[in-house]
């Protein structure tokens, strides 16, 4: 796999310019971001105060009862080192207010979906307040597996990270300068205790990382994918993790009536106009 | 000679070429159950349509086992059938198959590929390069693979490549709803209808059904008379094996009454089209 910290400050740079250019494109000059103290949302906040200056950064920190303490020191601990202003609200009345009165037998994989939806209700809510687009911190790996949850933590008005592979963006983060010990951590969505990315996958993001990279930016069959040396069953089972999540990466299907379907033939760029 | 043909109006699945062969060996034995001695699938029946960056996953090249399953069940029905070809130097070809007798009787790799409005295909595929008429045993035949069809050029040279029936396989969407009328549905009965009357041919239209990312595919499958009369129509959307009877005396009483096929003036078309294409890349711009 290309090491993409030999390239660092090209791909920070593009990163930057990207948050900068689409935000005052449509005549914003702000961001608004959801703080979790794990490495993607710091980076996407490291990157964003680059970008704008940490003035028009605004972080939010939503943690539900719960949620590891030291996710949300993680988080202000971010924001204080790079000088954006965070504001905390706790989740917790507003999901047991649901939960209790009509999800009380729901899944942690239901409650998880649900926290997740509700983070995204708080953060549009203060992208109208500030004034500022919502930045996705959903990474390559996570997108393509489609560990996330649609309209959730998936829900953004721009993703800088989403071309970006989990352990990519822990060399990116090193190279900006996030604290090691958030590098360090082990990825957790944080919706139930003692939850782990890895855990949840059932294998860790290097692996993975390198069987994506060769599928997906490389094109290598099954085929060659085994010749590599990766276990059939592996290939298979992320393979089919990949295909089983194509929704999520795509927008609803519309049923086709007439001659001009909104993305269908009706083809303008996002930034058409702005 | 007559002969019955099945146009299998079949729903191909997505990327996934066993079950789209399950498909067909169904198709194949409900066409022979009812005596049909040639069974017509649409364009990429074997792999679906909206294929983007599948094409090369599911392509297939001539001596792979799919085709040569398609080449065996041949030896007791003729059967023509839409697929990707990989060719043996590296192209990816919207291709068509006619099998009988066991074995691949001609293969045409669609000319037009559609890159417009909903359609791009000249993204993902190459060009065929080829318009040939080929013999069978139902007469001398010329495929079409639907935007084929949208070029008079195309039948024209197959018309005047001896071919007396025209077969064109597709996966026309279903486009511009107007009450009870589909226009892309009307378009292709009109295409039908024109051509069997001017070409004095055969023209039997085999289009899919089913849903692909919201789109529909229109169905309604159908078939002329070298004389231009519609001889089948099948139904609109849902899936069906429509069924024709076609007849060689029937071809040569229509090429009797109106023998514009005797009267065809080749070498006054081929000098004409000459001095076109001479006078194109002539002149100061």
């Amino acid at each position: 796999m290309e090491d993409i910290a030999a390239r660092s400050s090209k791909v920070r740079k593009i990163l930057t310019n990207f948050i900068a250019n689409e935000i005052r494109r449509v005549g914003m000059e702000s961001a608004v971001v959801g703080l979790s103290g794990g490495v993607d949302s710091s980076l996407v906040a490291y990157l964003a105060a680059e970008a704008l200056g940490p003035q028009h950064v605004f972080g939010l920190i939503m943690p539900y009862k719960s949620s590891a303490a030291d996710s949300v020191a993680d988080a202000r601990l971010v924001a204080s080192k790079i000088g954006i202003s965070v504001e905390e609200i706790d989740i917790t009345p507003m999901a047991d207010a649901y939960f209790d009165t009509y999800a009380a037998d729901a899944s942690p994989l239901r409650c998880g979906n649900v926290l997740a939806r509700l983070r995204m209700i708080c953060l549009f809510d203060r992208s109208a307040v500030h004034g500022g687009l919502v930045l996705g911190t959903s990474n390559k790996t996570e997108l393509l597996l489609g560990y996330g949850t649609i309209h959730g933590d998936l829900a953004s008005g721009i993703n800088p990270l989403g071309d970006i592979y989990k352990t990519q963006v822990r060399d990116l983060a090193r190279h900006v300068g996030v604290l090691d010990h958030i590098i360090a951590k082990a990825p957790s969505a944080d919706l139930w205790p003692d939850q782990t990315d890895e855990g949840d996958l059932g294998f860790t993001y290097e692996e993975v990382d390198k069987l994506l990279y060769l599928l997906v930016d490389l094109r290598y069959d099954r085929k060659a994918l085994i010749e590599e040396g990766f276990a059939v069953d592996f290939v298979d089972h992320v393979y089919g993790l990949i295909q089983r999540t194509q929704y999520k990466r795509r927008l609803p299907l519309i049923a086709k009536v007439s001659g001009r379907t909104v993305d269908r033939e009706f083809r303008y760029s996002r930034d058409w106009g702005v | 000679m007559k002969h019955k043909v099945g146009l299998a109006q079949i729903s191909p699945l997505l990327g996934n070429v066993e079950k789209n062969i399950a498909l067909c060996r169904d198709a194949v034995a409900r066409a022979q159950a009812i005596d049909c001695s040639w069974v017509v699938l649409p364009e990429l029946a074997l792999s679906g349509y909206m294929l983007r960056d599948l094409v090369p996953e599911v392509a297939l090249t001539l001596d792979s086992e799919p085709i040569e399953e398609l080449s065996a069940l041949s030896a007791r029905i003729a059967i023509t059938a839409g697929f990707v070809e990989e060719t043996p130097d590296g192209r990816f070809c919207n291709s068509a198959a006619h099998f009988e007798k066991g074995r691949i009787a001609h293969v045409h790799r669609k000319a037009y590929l559609p890159t417009y409005g909903m359609f791009d295909e000249g993204r993902y595929f190459a060009p065929g390069d080829r318009i040939r008429a080929f013999d069978s045993e139902f007469g001398r035949l010329g495929l079409m693979i639907c935007e084929d069809a949208w070029h008079l050029s195309v039948p024209y040279v197959l018309a005047q490549d001896g071919a007396e029936i025209l077969v064109i396989l597709s996966s026309s969407p279903a486009r511009g709803v107007r009450g009870e009328h589909i226009e892309s549905s009307q378009a292709w009965g009109f295409i039908v209808r024109v051509y069997s009357e001017l070409l004095r041919c055969y023209v039997l239209y085999a289009n899919r059904a089913g849903y692909e990312e919201g789109v529909s595919f229109s169905g309604a499958s159908r078939a002329s008379s070298a004389g231009g009369a519609t001889i089948a129509e099948g139904p609109p959307l849902d899936e069906e094996l429509v069924t024709v009877e076609i007849s060689s005396h029937e071809l040569r009483r229509a090429r009797l009454a109106t023998p514009l096929h005797r009267d065809e003036r080749l070498e006054l078309t081929m000098r004409e089209l000459e001095r076109i294409a001479d006078g194109r890349y002539r002149g100061p711009f």
